[in-house]
């Protein structure tokens, strides 16, 4: 008994030090997704470069990824060429987050228009709806149109090799 | 001349301030009431440490917005978190409900406590009995 006594402190130690080093590579900015599972939001809107309402359905029937991004944001600007790169094999899809019409246009003509469709959504609702805290956030949605992945920040491709492929290959 | 210059200065920089400030007009004081309340119990989901009420962050104004317009609607306290939690998950909760998920954060610290007060009277008892051993031997 006089035994366990002594070495239980130094066992809450131990395990307390577990929690803390599993803290340090732990990113607080990275909180899961409330959407994980669920489907697509139901959403009616239009797209930028055609004008033409855009709903739900006329989403991508293959797996493929949702990049909220904006003109404003720096980080989008910084993830732009892999997006295009990555377009080569899968559709993207772009959610224009709380910009302007003009701004987005021209930032798509200076450097290049990789996305399949491109949700306009001045006001921020379709994100509200997707849980974004802010651009940029990609979010992975397979054939049937259930969200299997939100990822916050840019995307990269560590971030493909180590989240993005591992869930694809088990929706495709 | 100088004074009322500066005077002039400060109350400029001042209406700024106050332009910065959002305005919502409430149809009762319960209401407004419960808008503060929610914006202190809501968290923001982009600046850790924050409720909505007291960020700046862009979010935090939108979801500032979302529920002034719930609550115009009549939505519930209930159905404002709902509606939150369902999108930013449960993390957006600053006094999070109890559930099977969230048992340890209620009860740790009093488990840890009665533990603690176990161990403690468990050492005086002994130390007491060691003095009365010694005390004996003398």
């Amino acid at each position: 008994m006089n035994r366990l006594m002594v070495w239980l402190p130094l066992c809450i130690f131990a395990i307390l030090v577990g929690f803390f080093f599993k803290g340090l590579s732990l990113n607080p900015n990275e909180q899961p997704s409330a959407l994980i599972g669920q489907p697509f939001p139901v959403f009616g809107l239009t797209d930028l470069m055609t004008g033409e309402r855009l709903t739900r359905e006329q989403l991508p029937r293959q797996p493929y990824l949702l990049n909220v991004w904006a003109s404003w944001c720096i980080t989008c600007q910084v993830e732009h060429p892999y997006l295009t790169q990555l377009s080569k094999q899968m559709p993207v899809v772009g959610l224009n987050y709380k910009d302007t019409e003009t701004a987005a246009k021209n930032w798509l003509a200076k450097l290049g228009d990789p996305y399949a469709l491109q949700i306009f959504d001045p006001t921020g609702r379709l994100g509200l709806d997707l849980g974004v805290a802010g651009a940029p956030e990609t979010f992975l949605v397979d054939s049937k149109g259930v969200i299997h992945l939100r990822i916050q920040g840019e995307v990269n491709d560590r971030v493909y090799a180590k989240k993005i492929q591992p869930v694809l290959e088990t929706i495709q | 001349m100088k004074k009322s210059i500066l005077i002039a200065c400060l109350l400029s920089v001042s209406l700024c301030l106050q332009a910065a400030i959002e305005t919502y007009q409430f149809d009762s004081p319960e209401q407004e009431v419960r808008f503060r309340q929610l914006g202190y119990e809501l968290r923001c989901p982009k600046c850790q440490n924050q409720a909505i009420g007291d960020s700046d962050a862009e979010i935090s104004g939108d979801l500032r917005a979302e529920v002034y317009r719930m609550l115009k609607d009549g939505a519930t306290d209930d159905e404002i978190k709902g509606f939150m939690v369902a999108r930013y998950g449960r993390y957006v909760l600053y006094n999070p409900p109890l559930d099977k998920h969230t048992l340890i954060l209620w009860f740790g610290p009093a488990v840890l406590l009665i533990f603690g007060g176990i161990f403690v009277g468990f050492r005086i008892r002994q130390s007491k009995k060691a003095l009365e051993a010694g005390e004996s031997q003398t």
